[in-house]
Formats: structure tokens, sequence, C-alpha cells
């Protein structure tokens, strides 16, 4: 037997596992589309585009939207445990077709969830703790920045290595995004899973605004150079949901990318009625990869 | 020349940057579920010598750079250029001081070395990892001392200093790596 078939048998344990986590909860797996008449209008996400029948359908990016839907029909606290798709690059950690684990809490603050979240994965990594710590801290600790004040050269000069673009061309909210992905970012988390919350508020993403009117209810939890989860306490206004699709567009248009129209059915699910509830989605073969100590998640797929 | 995308780069690629010949060593993709992809690249400029790390935005290409390795044989040093000739065209190519660098101590005549060529001008020379020199002056070692740790420097016909063990004497032909500087055995043993 090869090695990556012993790495799969594992995988399947792993699996079993989250599943039994969820049904000692009462949390009850949904079974939502991979395909869809939709995309998503992240700038930042890529759907593969797929023909049906002269009709475009897009893999799903997440089950994020069908499971939104689901819970303002009434379903209560549910999760997806399956296959998910994004157009993009492959890497020793990135693979186009992969598999995710999301889950609602109704009635959960982030808070709250990232305790559940805890849980988990102490239980599949078999390790004793997480740590967390604010947006504005990591910077403090890693960078040694106080986002709140530092200016725009400051932020410039910190950048490591040289840059094959502009960084001045950039705007505030992506500069400081690159820095935490290039400088914060491979910091966090060495000694044990790191939950960072309270994200800017312009990278809200679908998370409730905070009521310090600068950031937002979006976590994302880190580990061993590894982000393996990105949750919210979860955007309920219609309204407000409506206006970030347009958001979204717009910065689209600027860096010159097809615009996607907007998924109604998510808004409409919204005016129903999506109950206060906090969710999260976490990448499973990285997981895996963590619990097995592997390198490249070629190790823990089969193709 | 083709331009290649970040997605294309990987170890060993001739690309362009800042209007320099450079070669990519390490290709890293940066990709938050929510964000910006970035590709870190870490590259030699082949003129310099000197290694940087750079960011790209995934996607962003760069035009790949006309550099080609070929083998040829040393003749002679003129005093300015150093003379290279392929032996099956019997064409020759002069390399400046600087495109040959600290390795002039290596060129060994009649042996061939790895020409890198930029635009059809040779920009580095790098010789075989092992040559084989005489040594022209090191210290005769002292007689029943067999501690065989420290060595004595021996100096060698191009000029090159090497630690060697102290049993080696001037007049021997000793075996080089040219990439550490260090004495591998005698020659021909």
């Amino acid at each position: 037997m090869s090695d990556r078939v012993v790495n799969l048998q594992h995988k399947a344990r792993i699996l079993s596992q989250i599943r039994a986590f969820f049904s000692h909860r009462g949390v009850l797996e949904a079974d939502v589309p991979c395909l869809d008449s939709h995309g998503v209008t992240d700038p930042f996400l890529t759907n593969f585009e797929c023909d049906w029948q002269g009709q475009i359908r897009y893999l799903q990016t997440s089950p994020e939207f069908a499971l939104k839907r689901l819970l303002s029909e009434g379903f209560g606290d549910c999760y997806y445990l399956g296959k998910a798709f994004r157009n993009e690059a492959r890497s020793t950690q990135h693979s186009p077709e992969f598999m995710i684990l999301e889950w609602y809490r109704i009635g959960m603050t982030p808070e709250q969830l990232m305790n559940e979240i805890a849980e988990l994965i102490t239980c599949v990594l078999g390790i004793d703790k997480t740590d967390s710590m604010s947006y504005a801290d990591a910077f403090m600790e890693y960078a040694n920045i106080d986002i709140w004040q530092a200016t725009r050269e400051q932020l410039i000069k910190i950048f490591p290595g040289e840059c094959h673009f502009d960084l001045t061309l950039e705007t505030d909210s992506d500069l400081l995004q690159m820095l935490f992905s290039i400088l914060v970012e491979p910091q966090i988390g060495q000694e044990f899973p790191c939950f960072i919350y309270d994200f800017p508020l312009e990278q809200a993403a679908l998370a409730q605004a905070n009521e310090d009117g600068l950031t937002a209810q979006r976590f994302e939890l880190y580990y061993k150079g590894f982000e393996l989860a990105n949750g919210y306490g979860e955007l309920t206004d219609p309204e407000e949901q409506a206006r970030r699709f347009g958001q979204d567009n717009n910065r689209r248009l600027r860096l010159g990318k097809k615009l996607i129209e907007p998924d109604v059915r998510l808004v409409q699910a919204l005016k129903t009625g999506l109950p206060n509830c906090s969710g999260v989605a976490l990448g499973v073969d990285r997981l895996c990869m963590l619990a097995l100590g592997l390198e490249d998640i070629n190790l823990i797929q089969f193709n | 020349m083709a331009n290649f995308s970040t997605n294309e780069f990987k170890a060993g690629l001739k690309v362009m940057i800042d209007d320099e010949p450079c070669n990519i060593l390490e290709n890293e993709y940066v990709k938050p579920g929510k964000g910006q992809a970035f590709n870190r690249v870490k590259i030699r400029k082949l003129i310099s010598g000197k290694v940087l790390e750079k960011t790209f935005k995934s996607g962003d290409s760069v035009p790949g750079a006309d550099v080609l390795d070929t083998e040829l044989s040393y003749l002679y040093n003129d005093g300015e250029f150093y003379h290279f000739m392929n032996n099956e065209t019997f064409e020759q190519v002069a390399a400046d001081a600087k495109a040959v660098g600290d390795n002039a101590k290596w060129l060994v005549e009649n042996t061939d070395c790895t020409i890198t060529l930029f635009n059809g001008s040779p920009i580095v020379v790098t010789p075989p990892n092992f040559v084989e020199l005489e040594i022209t002056e090191t210290d005769p070692g002292l007689k029943g001392d067999t501690a065989g740790t420290g060595g004595k420097p021996a100096t060698l016909a191009t000029g090159a200093v090497v630690r060697v063990p102290l049993f080696v004497q001037t007049g021997e032909i000793i075996k080089v790596d040219t990439r550490s500087g260090e004495y591998v055995s005698r020659a021909g043993k």
C-alpha cells in the first residue's frame, strides 16, 4: 500500500470523527448543491464555470449561500462536509478541488463558535489548547505597527523585500491585507493554533460590523503556516448584504475583472429572516495534513 | 522572447526582471481565502550575482531572458579578456573579468567551462566542479606529524590557495572542488 493510501485511510477516520462531533451536538449534515446557477462576487475568488444545456452553471467555492438559504427556511444548526472548487493556482497548500467543512450555529456569538472550533481541532490534532489575539494586536506583536495610527509611508516601509508592482498605488486596505499575508500571518500560531479576531471593517466579507465602527465580527484560525478556518458573526441585514455585493463588483471593475451577477436568492433569504448565528468554513485537507504532519496537499488527495 | 506568468515560474527559469537577466530559485504561492494572491519569488540576478526576494501579484508576467549555457574550452587570458573556444565550431568567445569573477583562479587551459551567454555575450563563467592543479609552493610537512587535522596552505599554479594535508608536497598535482575551494585528493590516485 502506498503512503498516500495510508494517508487517505487516516483522512477517512478524521471525516468520521468530524461527523460524530456534530452528531453529538445535534447539528445536522446538510446536502446542498456543488453546481449552481450563481457564482460568487468576491473579487479574489473564481468559480469554475460549466456549460449545462447552453446555460452557465458554477461549481461552488463554498456552501455558504446555500446553507444560509437553508437556515432562513428553518433547517436549524447545520454543517456541510464535502467538496468545494476554486479556479486558482495549485501549491503545496492549494488544490482547485478540496474538502470544506462549513457549519452554522444559531444564537452563538463568534467567541462561542471559536470555542467549539477549538474543541473540534484539539481533538482531531491531539493538542492541548489554542490561542487567540485580535488582528490589531497581531500587527503590534509581529510587525510592531499600530494599524489605527500608522501612516501609509510606515506601512510601505515595513514591506519585506522588493515588489514587482507599485505599492504606492495600492489602497490602504489592500496594503494592510498584503502586509498581513506576507509579514504577519507566517508568524502566527507556530506553537498552538491561533484565532485572529476583529478584522478591519474593510475586510469584513460577510461578517457583521462591530459597534466600534472599525472592525467586523470576522475571525480566522492559523496554525504552523496554514490558514485553517475563516468565520463570521453572520451578516443578517439584507440591505447591507446587497450593498456588499455591489461593493464587490465595483472592486472587480477597478481590478479589470469580470462582473458577477449577485445571487439575489441570498438577499431574499436575509429578508425572509436569517436567524442570528455564527458560521465558519474550515479546510479539511489542511486539517488532515496538520494531523498527519504532511507538507503537500497532494499527499492527502487521490488523483 | 515569450512571456512567463507567475504560474509558470519554477526553479531554473531565466527571466528579465528590472532589465536584468535573473534565474528563479524558488517560487511560493500565497493565497489567503479572502484576498489577493501573490507569489513570493526568490531570484538570483545573473550579472551581479545578487539574490533577492520579490513579491509578484499572481498572474503577472515577465519576459523570458535570452540566456544560454554553453560548454567552451578555456584557452588563455590576454591580461584583459579570458578566451574560450567551442571545440566543434572553433568559434571563440572572450569573457571579461566581471563575468569570470573569483572563478579566475580555477581556470585551467583546455578544460571545459560553462559559459552563460546573455544576448550572445558571456555574463557568467562557471568552472567544472573539480579541477586538477599543480602545487607550486607549500611548506614541507614535518616528519612524524600524524595529527592530520589542520593541514597547511598550498599555492597552486593559478594562484589559488587551498589547505592540503601535510603529506602533499610541492610539484604534486591535486584535485580540488571549485564550489567549496577544498582539496579532494592527489590527482590520478
